[in-house]
This record gives structure tokens, C-alpha cells and sequence, in this order.
């Protein structure tokens, strides 16, 4: 959806703009959402005035001594002064070692509050690729963005599908790399409902930036109505909706658009039962077996003048799902009858989503 | 006080003018500077090497900054931003950075400082530029070849994953390396080996103590980071499974490996720069240096330390729990000498008799820029703030203080404190405190904004941004042009100096160390009489000679007339 806003012009996801604007923050910190938020800003800014005052006194000194002893001819010599002092020198040491060593313990605790999950914490698995996460929840329902409930501990549990991301939700506090081969564990207690961004923090390739979604957080009941709501989606939905809900999902649209301008991948607008030609040479008719390989074996037969760089969806998408990707596509040809309303994502929270307002965009 | 006798055996003032005849006009030819043993003249090779990369790692970083004015594409698109930032940080830290202090200034004056002819081994010295040569060039080649994205950190499996000439810039540092190595091992036997008699260890100037630290890391930490590229390199060309996890190797493992030198190499790059300031503290307030022992052993302190803390980087890794908290307690003790250093070069300046030449500006500006850098690094060390600070602009702006801030700056300063020496010529104050100025005004407009934005939220590394961070980004955006600006008037400075500066004496600033007995520019040999050898921080000797317009020793003519 993030590459839709850049081929629009704009840079952000119209869906971010809102809640960023409205949250209120202090001079340094974005406002505070969580448990632990509270307690990192106050050690933040306990730092903060110790190093103030540290540098107050610093330069002071400094500024004073340039102006006080400021050289008054070529002949001005220095004061005397001892070359050392060993209780000054002892003095100054100690004090930034017991400054250091309170700082230590302080950081620490911290620490251990934000490493240590409280054993009710409500499961999300979260999984990295590039450049869009996956939430799965504890029914086996995925999304593309995070929905927790309020004053709930909610662990997350995160591995990486290609290279090291990192999960980053600054209302929080909390960050977390996201590695390929592991799982790393994250939690948070958000306290207040609302909506804020969640970024990829490691360095991941040209989406990097883009590899931001949001993290809403429902109302007390309102969560397990969502979920239940996105979870039986498909289900009530004809499959060239349900399609349609999926290719916005699976972040399909961070590569593929649906107005005909060629991104990171081809295009889905009348792509289905074209004649396309292949990288390797020879063209193939994009038919539903092409469009199954592609999904499954992206690296197969990849379209001329772009990178095999799309993962595989195996394991991800099943065979019911697949066959509802190509209904979709085969609306996006003017094939198979009439195009999906604009309701690829009812729930609560998606109206003003960008994935859905694309949909809606095709004529 | 002893005199030392030098190569010659007439007792001629050291430091009169030697009708013409320096290291500079000596042999003239292409080949009299490529293949030199002059320990002056690879330095002053090294400084034009450096230099060169500096300003194209300042290009980058304009083009850098350039395309962040605006969120989304504003000059380049994401992947040329990408290689730039790479190539920003890559030709910065191992071109600029590394070599910058030790093998320029440090190759020139350290042999001078011992009142020796040369280095202890001259053909490693200049077998260390020709590898720093083709190192540079490897890399700059992967330029021309389209450019990595893999950010100077090479981090695994992106690293091994991503396209673009990947294997030729490792191979680029992986011989870089080398010119390190060798660099450092130079210094350390030179040190051990060629001090003069009656230069006991503590009679050292501390600029050779912090050399002597530097040259303890580099040959210690290089070769680990050597064997951590030749590892990504058989990785990558041969699919040998060691860090990609695809392959069976864990990503954290390099982690380990690039940190366990990346981050002893900060101290390389800090280490020096704390020694420039060392010197430059006490002369230009013609004052003992407060605290001599403190200072140089927090330098080897610093050295120790800087191998017990690269965890620190790696704190929201996965690494486990328990390595998290010991990292973080090592971390805190890096601060304390740091601290200590800052502490005595304020109680050296009290009482002082100090003036603000060019270089002491610099010297000042570092003394600030660093205090924000250190004091910043507190917030990285706490643990339940660095969780939310990893890996955001204010890392950046944190990083950048303390390497630009701290060892750009004071690499400035050491340059300007020794360019009389270098070249033979006095300078525009009045125009080198404007530079000087100028400098820190921008440096400060483009990474103070840095810090507020990244603990606001801005992750380092990005492209695209959200649109409330844009006024941050258009500060320190225009920061950076100013100091650029500030940049260009002080290489202005200089190349004016050259061109119609007047003939420097051989001691403008007054200082008692041994490189200020030398002519300037010194004589092909270094020193022609004998030396007069007091503590490097007595300055009572020295007495303004307005005819020369720099210092003589009051007690030579009554020393040498003595041998």
C-alpha cells in the first residue's frame, strides 16, 4: 500500500497521517501508549537533566577559564598550578563511576520489565519479510496490521522469512529484531486505545522505509469482535471479494499495482490472460496456472524487466486462497463477471485504509 | 634537561633556516614521493589520500542529506539512496576516519616527537600507503561498478543476499585492513624502540601515548575483522553456510564478529583525536598538562575496554539476556576515562594563559561537541532507554558527535597545529576561526535535530518518512550545507597558507615537544643539531621572538654551548 502512495505522489500512507497528528508528545518523546512507556521516559529524561547539568558545568568552566585566563601579551605566561592533585583525580573519577553504576542499575530494571513477559500474555506471532509483517493470531488468522486489546500483557513471538528486520513500535517503548533462523520475543501492555505506527528499525533494502504498518489497539471487548469479524471474512464473502481482501492482506499490492503503473512488479490490471514475455525468453499466457506458479515459485518464470526478487507465498497461501487471488485478477481483465465492491476490508478499523481504498480505485 | 645528539655533530642551532633545503624539496619527482621511505612524505601522501576521501564521503553525505528534504523521492530514488548511504558510511570510516589521525599527522609527527629520522621500519610505512591505495581503489572500483546497498555494516543476510559488487568492497576493506596493521605496527615497535635518551615512558608528549594505545587495537582487533570478510566472502561466493541461517549459520554470529573490531575501531578513530586535544590543550594555554598519568593511562584503559564492549550494539539483537546486562555495566566503563580526559583538559586551562589561535578553536569545539557525544551515550548505555533509541536518528546523531564532532574536529585541529610544521607556512587566523566557526555552527544544526527526531520516532536508514519529521530533516539538511561552507573556507584557508602564507618559524604556537625544534618544514633527516630534551609539557623555557615571530629556547644557547 506504501508503494500505491509513492506512485501517488505522497509519501506516508494517507491511513498514518491522521493519528500522528493527533498524538501529544513531549520536546523528545512520542506520547506514551504503554506500561513501560511511563517508566523508560522518566529514567529518558532523569539522563537527560544529569547530562545537562554536566554539560552546563563543562563548558561553563570552559567559556570562564578562555575569558578569564585569555592570553594578554606574547609574554603572558600561565599561572602556577600543580601538575596533579590526587584527591581532585580520585574525586572526579569517582563520580561518574557511582553516576555510571546508578545508571547501570536504573537501566536494568528497566530492562528486565521490558524482557519479561507476564505468563497471561495473549500470543501474536509476528513474521518479517520484505517489506510488510504478518500478525497471526492465536485462531490462525493473519493481518497485515497489529490489533491488540487494551491492558492486556500481549507477547509477541517473531521470526524473519528472508533478512533481519526489527519491530519498532515507538508509543510503546518496546523494539525488538525480527532474525531469520529464531524467534525473538517482545511484549508490551498498551494502556491506551488508539492507533500508532509500528516500523522496521534493521536496515532491510530498498522497501526499508515502507516497511510500516499500524498497531491498533481496541477498546475493552472490542478485540475479540474484530477478530472474530476478520477471521469468518472469506467465508461470507463471493471469491472475487474474498480475493480481493487477500491480495491487500498479503501485502501483494507493496509490489503489484492495480492501475496499470509497473512497481517493484508488474502490474495485476489486465494481467490476467495476457501474453507476457519472460525474462528468460519466450512469452507465456497468464493463465491460472501461471498465476499459481508465480505465487508459489515466484523465481519460475519471472516477468521480463523485473527482479526475481518476490518470496514464495508456499505454505502461506492455500490452494482455496489461490483460486481466490485469480478471481480477482480475472476481474481486474474485465473477466469474470462484476467487480468486487469496496468492502475488501469491513472491519472496524479499515475504513480509511490505503489496500482498501485501492481496490476501490479500479474503474 | 638533556640534550640529545642527532645525526650531525656541528652544534648549529636545530632550528635555523636551512637556506631551502627540507623533506619537501629534497629529491624532486613522481617517483621520490611513490616509493619514499621519508616517514614525512607518507604522511603528507597519506593526508592527500585522506583528504580526497573525505570530501567524497562529504559529496555523499550531501547528496544523503539532499535527498531527505523531502519524505519520499526528492533527487534519487530509494536504491541509489541506499548505495549512497553505504558509501557514505563505508569510505568515511575506513578511508577518512581510521587512517585520518594516526597515519597522516600520526606518520608525521611521531618520529619528530621522538626526535628520531624516521619510524622504526620505513618500508613498512610505505608499504602500508601502497596497500591503503589499492584498498581505496577496490572499493572505489565498486563505485564505478554501480555501488553496494548492504550499509557500511555489511550485516548478514542481507549482505550476502543483496546484488551489486558486494565481494570487491569487502575485499577493499579486508586490505585496508592491512595498511591498519601495519600502520599500528610501525608505531609500536618505533615507540618501544626509538625513544631518546632521558625519554622515559612518562616523559612521553601524550600524543604518543594515544598513538601507542591506537597502534595496540589496530593490530589486535584488524585481524578479526579481516577473518569476519573472508568469511562473508566464502559465504557469499561459495555458499558456505556460516551466517545466513538459509544455509545453516546464524546472522548473530556476524554480529559478533564485525562489532568484536567495529567497535575497538571507534576508539581507534577516538584515541588519536583525544591525544591531538591533549597536546593542543596545554601549548595553546602554555600550560603543564593537568594530570599527565590520568591521562595516559585512561588512554590505555580506553584501549582495554574498547575489546569488552561491542555487545552494546547488539542489545535488541536476540543475543541473550544475561550478555545484554554484562555488555551494558562494560559499556558504562568506557565512560569514565573519557570523563577523566574531559576533566583534566578544563583543569589544564585554569589559570592558563590561553589564546584563541585556530587550533585551540578546534580544540574548544571538540571539548563541547564531545561532551554532547559522550553525555548522549549515556541514554545508549542505559538499557531501558537504549531499547527505544536502537537504531534511530539518535544513534546517528549520537555516533556522528562523537566521529565527526570529536575526530573530524580534532583532526582539524592537529592539522592546523601542524601545518606550519607540514608546509612551512603560517596561516589566516582570522579566516581559520571563521571556518572554525562556521563548522560548528552547521555541525550542530545538522545532527542536534538528528537526536530529537530519532527519539521522536525516526529510525536511521530511511528513505521515506513520515511528514512531521520533514522540519528536522530541512534543518539538519541545512545544517549540513553550512558546514560544508565552513569546510570549504577552512581548506581555503590552507591552500591560501600555501600559495602566499608567510614562512612559519619552526615554533609559532610555543610548544616544548621535540617536532618544534625542527625546522619548518623540517630537513630531509628531521633535526640537524642536537636537541634539547625537557618534560613535553615545560613551557618556561620558551620566549616569543617577535623577529621570528614564533619561540626560541631562552637555555639552548646555554645548553649547546655546553654538550
Amino acid at each position: 500500500m506504501n508503494a500505491l502512495a509513492h506512485a501517488a505522489g505522497g509519501s506516508t500512507p494517507a491511513s498514518l497521517r491522521p493519528f500522528l497528528a493527533q498524538l501529544p508528545d513531549s520536546f523528545w518523546m512520542p506520547a506514551q501508549a504503554s506500561s513501560a512507556a511511563g517508566d523508560v521516559d522518566t529514567v529518558f529524561y532523569a539522563i537527560y537533566w544529569l547530562s545537562v547539568f554536566f554539560f552546563a558545568v563543562i563548558v561553563g568552566l570552559m567559556a570562564w577559564f578562555v575569558v578569564r585566563y585569555r592570553r594578554r601579551g606574547p609574554d603572558d605566561v600561565a599561572g602556577r598550578t600543580p601538575s596533579h592533585n590526587v584527591a581532585l583525580e580520585i574525586t572526579w573519577t569517582a563520580i561518574p563511576v557511582i553516576v555510571s553504576a546508578v545508571l547501570f542499575v536504573v537501566g536494568f530494571k528497566g530492562f528486565l520489565n521490558l524482557a519479561t513477559a507476564p505468563r497471561t500474555a495473549y500470543e501474536i506471532s509476528v513474521t518479517g519479510q520484505k517489506w510488510q509483517w504478518f500478525f497471526t493470531y492465536p485462531n490462525g488468522h493473519v493481518s497485515n496490521e497489529l490489533h491488540v486489546p487494551v491492558a492486556q500483557p500481549v507477547r509477541l513471538t517473531m521470526t524473519s522469512e528472508d533478512v533481519i528486520h526489527s519491530l519498532w513500535i515507538p508509543a510503546f517503548r518496546v523494539k525488538k529484531d525480527v532474525v531469520p533462523g529464531r524467534y525473538n520475543r517482545t511484549w508490551f501492555q498498551a494502556e491506551t486505545a488508539g492507533t500508532y505506527p509500528l516500523l522496521c528499525t534493521e536496515y532491510c533494502g530498498t522497501g526499508h522505509s515502507d516497511m510500516l504498518t499500524s498497531v491498533t489497539v481496541h477498546e475493552p471487548g472490542q478485540f475479540e469482535v474484530w477478530l472474530d469479524q476478520e477471521s469468518n471474512l472469506l467465508a461470507d464473502l463471493p471469491p472475487a471479494e474474498a480475493g480481493a481482501a487477500l491480495v491487500k492482506r498479503n501485502g501483494c499490492l507493496q509490489c503489484h499495482s492495480l492501475d496499470g503503473s509497473a512497481q517493484i512488479g508488474p502490474t495485476f490490471r489486465d494481467l490476467f490472460g495476457s501474453s507476457v514475455a519472460i525474462r528468460d525468453g519466450g512469452t507465456i499466457i497468464a493463465d491460472e496456472n501461471y498465476i499459481r506458479q508465480s505465487i508459489l515459485e515466484p523465481a519460475a518464470s519471472v516477468v521480463a524487466g523485473f527482479e526475481p526478487v518476490m518470496p514464495t507465498y508456499a505454505g502461506k497461501l492455500k490452494d482455496q486462497d489461490i483460486t481466490t487471488i485469480i478471481a480477482f485478477l480475472k476481474t481486474l481483465s474485465g473477466l469474470g463477471g462484476a467487480e468486487p465492491e469496496a468492502q475488501a476490508g469491513p472491519g472496524p478499523d479499515d475504513s480509511g485504509n490505503d489496500g482498501a481504498a485501492a481496490v476501490t480505485e479500479v474503474p | 634537561m638533556t640534550t640529545i645528539p642527532t645525526t650531525a655533530d656541528r652544534p648549529i642551532h636545530a632550528a635555523e633556516p636551512h637556506h631551502g633545503g627540507n623533506y619537501l624539496n629534497h629529491a624532486a619527482g613522481f617517483r621520490s614521493w611513490l616509493f619514499t621511505l621519508d616517514h614525512k612524505r607518507i604522511g603528507v601522501m597519506y593526508l592527500a589520500a585522506i583528504l580526497f576521501s573525505f570530501l567524497l564521503g562529504g559529496i555523499f553525505a550531501l547528496l544523503v542529506r539532499t535527498e531527505l528534504l523531502t519524505p519520499g523521492r526528492t533527487i534519487m530514488t530509494a536504491e541509489d539512496y541506499n548505495r549512497l548511504f553505504t558509501l557514505h558510511g563505508a569510505v568515511m570510516t575506513f578511508l577518512f576516519i581510521i587512517p585520518g589521525i594516526p597515519a597522516a599527522l600520526g606518520n608525521f609527527v611521531l618520529p619528530l616527537m621522538l626526535g628520531a629520522k624516521d619510524v622504526a621500519l620505513p618500508r613498512l610505512n610505505l608499504a602500508s600507503f601502497h596497500i591503503y591505495v589499492v584498498g581505496a581503489l577496490l572499493s572505489v572500483a565498486a563505485i564505478l561498478l554501480g555501488g553496494v546497498d548492504t550499509g557500511w555494516t555489511f550485516y548478514t543476510p542481507y549482505s550476502t543476499s543483496t546484488g551489486g559488487p558486494v565481494i570487491l568492497v569487502t575485499l577493499g576493506v579486508f586490505v585496508l585492513g592491512f595498511s591498519s596493521i601495519f600502520t599500528g605496527i610501525n608505531f609500536i615497535v618505533t615507540i618501544h624502540k626509538m625513544r631518546p635518551a632521558g625519554m622515559g615512558w612518562f616523559r612521553m608528549p601524550l600524543m604518543l601515548w594515544a598513538l601507542y594505545a591506537t597502534a595496540i587495537i589496530q593490530v589486535l582487533a584488524t585481524p578479526v575483522l579481516a577473518i569476519t570478510l573472508l568469511l562473508l566472502i566464502a559465504e557469499r561466493a561459495l555458499g558456505i553456510g556460516i551466517f545466513d541461517p538459509a544455509l545453516g549459520g546464524d546472522p548473530i554470529l556476524f554480529q559478533h564478529f564485525f562489532w568484536f573490531y567495529s567497535h575497538p575501531a571507534v576508539y581507534i578513530m577516538i584515541l588519536p583525536a583525544m591525544g591531538v586535544i591533549s597536546e593542543l590543550v596545554s601549548i595553546h594555554s602554555r600550560k603543564t598538562i593537568f594530570g599527565y598519568k590520568a591521562i595516559a593511562y585512561s588512554s590505555i584503559a580506553i584501549a582495554i575496554f574498547s575489546f569488552l564492549v561491542w555487545g552494546h550494539h547488539m542489545f535488541v539483537s536476540g543475543q541473550s539476556e544475561l550478555a545484554v546486562v554484562i555488555f551494558s555495566a562494560l559499556t558504562f566503563s568506557v565512560s569514565i576515562p573519557s570523563a577523566v580526559k574531559v576533566f583534566n583538559w578544563l583543569s589544564t586551562m585554569y589559570k592558563g594563559s590561553i589564546k584563541l589561535e585556530t587550533p585551540m578553536v578546534y580544540a574548544l569545539a571538540f571539548i563541547v561537541l564531545f561532551g554532547i557525544g559522550g553525555l548522549t551515550g549515556l541514554f545508549l548505555a542505559t538499557l531501558a532507554t537504549d531499547v527505544h533509541l536502537h537504531d534511530t536518528y539518535f544513534v546517528v546523531a549520537h555516533f556522528h558527535y562523537t566521529m565527526v564532532g570529536g575526530v573530524m574536529i580534532a583532526f582539524l585541529a592537529g592539522l592546523y597545529h601542524w601545518w606550519p610544521k607540514l608546509f612551512g607556512r603560517l596561516f589566516s587566523q582570522r579566516w581559520g576561526n571563521v571556518g572554525a566557526v562556521l563548522v560548528f555552527i552547521g555541525f550542530n544544526l545538522t545532527f542536534f535535530a538528528q537526536f530529537v527526531m530519532g527519539a521522536k520516532g525516526m529510525p536511521r536508514r530511511y528513505f521515506n518518512y513520515p511528514p512531521e519529521f520533514e522540519i528536522y530533516h530541512q534543518i539538519s539538511t541545512a545544517g549540513s550545507y553550512l558546514l560544508a561552507v565552513g569546510l570549504f573556507v577552512a581548506a581555503g584557508v590552507l591552500v591560501h597558507s600555501l600559495l602566499a602564507g608567510r614562512h612559519a618559524p619552526a615554533n609559532p604556537w610555543g610548544g616544548a615537544t621535540l617536532e618544534w625544534q625542527a625546522a619548518s618544514p623540517p630537513i630531509h633527516h628531521n633535526f640537524d643539531g642536537p636537541l634539547v630534551l625537557t618534560d613535553p609539557y615545560d613551557f618556561s623555557g620558551l620566549v616569543w621572538n617577535d623577529a621570528e615571530q614564533g619561540y626560541d629556547r631562552r637555555d639552548r644557547d646555554k645548553e649547546t654551548a655546553n654538550p
